[in-house]
């Protein structure tokens, strides 16, 4: 890899990491004002608010090595929904509390190993923000974890709320730890993270949850798969809708 | 005491340009008014560099909207007092710790009301405790965590057991 091949590949990693941290955030900010209580209200926010500034940090290092005058706004805002990269557990519409919470448990176990790794990536602006992001990620762990134990241990409807959510994020969670050439290729240069070597911790770790939370591991029956080719489900065309609305109608506007 | 404080107290006190440093004590965290960012220890470094005044700061949480308003703060504070030009650099590594509160913030947060992250306070992971903070208020130990995430991302919720009012705890991380 030349020079010029590494810092387009690093740029494309970093706007992948980018949208999945935006398209996350966004979806857990659909809670605000919507929780159960007000300290779990509070909790959504704050969470939300810790992905928006990643993805801030990840877009922010993609313009920079774009350098074609390109901001985080404008990749926030003005890509279409076939741009964007997220992997597609990030954006299905957040269902019940139950749904929230188990997508959380997922992704936080998933970004607990990932973030580990890459904060000792050669590249120094991936490593800086992966070793911030990590400190936050783990008290979001810790929030999830508890409330997957709670529901699922719980009563009979939060119990069954809570399987049939594990159940039908299943099928979300291969794409995962399917690793495609650029990302491999960075792994290889010590940049990037390969992410297959992270899924029999990540599985461990998860089935110890589940056991605990009287919830079971489903069976590996389907797989939906396209969020790194840039093939989506429709709901990410909805959220961006509402994410990129104002922006797009007030080009260029500040509060 | 902890090592990171204790450079950065070497670089205050051995800086080319002390009076900017004081100038600094200035900009105070909008949402928490007691510390400054030096208190907080966002504020790294002042230094000169080719006529430019460059002012290094580290954020706290990934998110907090609070970065802004101080890094504007920061421009207006040393705009006033004919300081130019200005640069200000952000550092993301080594991440901010709670544990870069200067013991005079620390002292000046639990006077707020905001019980302070002390060393003794972290659970096994380095994390928030789940009870045992020292309450702001009556000084009872006997406490519990109400909820992990607070009013905003730096805080807590804790409530005390002894006197039975809320408060907030000054999150380790
Ligand atoms: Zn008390």
């Amino acid at each position: 890899m030349n020079d010029d091949d590494s810092k387009q590949a690093t740029l494309a990693y970093a706007l992948r990491l980018g949208d999945d941290s935006l398209v996350l955030g966004q979806r857990i900010s659909e809670w605000v004002s919507n929780a159960p209580f007000l300290e779990e209200d509070i909790a959504c926010g704050n969470v939300a608010l810790d992905y928006i500034g990643r993805a801030r940090l990840y877009y922010g290092y993609a313009a920079e090595l774009a350098a074609d005058g390109r901001d985080e706004d404008d990749f926030a805002y003005l890509r279409s929904a076939r741009e964007f990269r997220n992997y597609l557990i990030y954006e299905l519409p957040r269902g019940d509390f139950a749904f929230t919470q188990v997508r959380q448990l997922l992704v936080d176990l998933f970004n607990t190993g990932y973030l580990a790794a890459l904060a000792g990536s050669r590249d120094a602006t991936l490593a800086a923000i992966a070793a911030k992001a990590i400190k936050e990620t783990r008290y979001h762990l810790r929030r999830s974890r508890e409330w997957v134990l709670r529901l699922g241990d719980g009563t009979g409807e939060s119990h069954r709320r809570t399987q049939k959510a594990l159940d039908d994020l299943w099928g979300y969670t291969h794409e995962l730890f399917e690793p495609d050439a650029l990302e491999l290729r960075l792994a290889a240069a010590g940049t990037g993270v390969d992410t297959a070597a992270l899924k029999p911790e990540w599985k461990r770790a998860l089935a110890a949850v589940l056991n605990e939370a009287t919830l079971s591991l489903p069976a590996d029956d389907w797989a939906v798969r396209g969020g790194r080719t840039g093939y989506h489900t429709e709901n990410l065309g909805h959220l961006l809708t509402q994410l990129q609305s104002i922006h797009r109608a007030y080009p260029g506007c500040r509060w | 005491m902890n090592r990171a404080y204790i450079d950065r107290c070497r670089r205050r006190e051995q800086s080319a340009l002390p009076a900017l440093w004081d100038l600094l004590d200035r900009v105070r965290d909008p949402e928490i008014p007691v510390l400054s960012i030096w208190d907080l220890g966002v504020l790294h470094d002042v230094a000169e560099e080719q006529g430019r005044v460059v002012v290094t700061i580290t954020p706290t949480y990934s998110g907090c909207p609070a970065m802004e308003t101080i890094r504007s703060d920061i421009e207006q504070v040393l705009g006033e007092a004919g300081v130019g030009p200005l640069e200000i650099r952000t550092r993301l590594a080594p991440a901010w710790s709670s544990a870069w509160i200067s013991p005079e913030g620390c002292a000046r947060l639990r006077e707020y009301g905001i019980a302070p992250p002390e060393q003794c306070a972290a659970d096994a992971d380095g994390l928030t405790p789940d009870a045992g903070v020292l309450c702001p208020r009556c000084g009872s130990a006997d406490s519990r965590r109400v909820s992990e995430f607070g009013s905003t991302a730096c805080k807590a919720l804790f409530r005390c057991n002894a006197c039975g009012e809320p408060f907030d705890y000054f999150k380790t991380i």
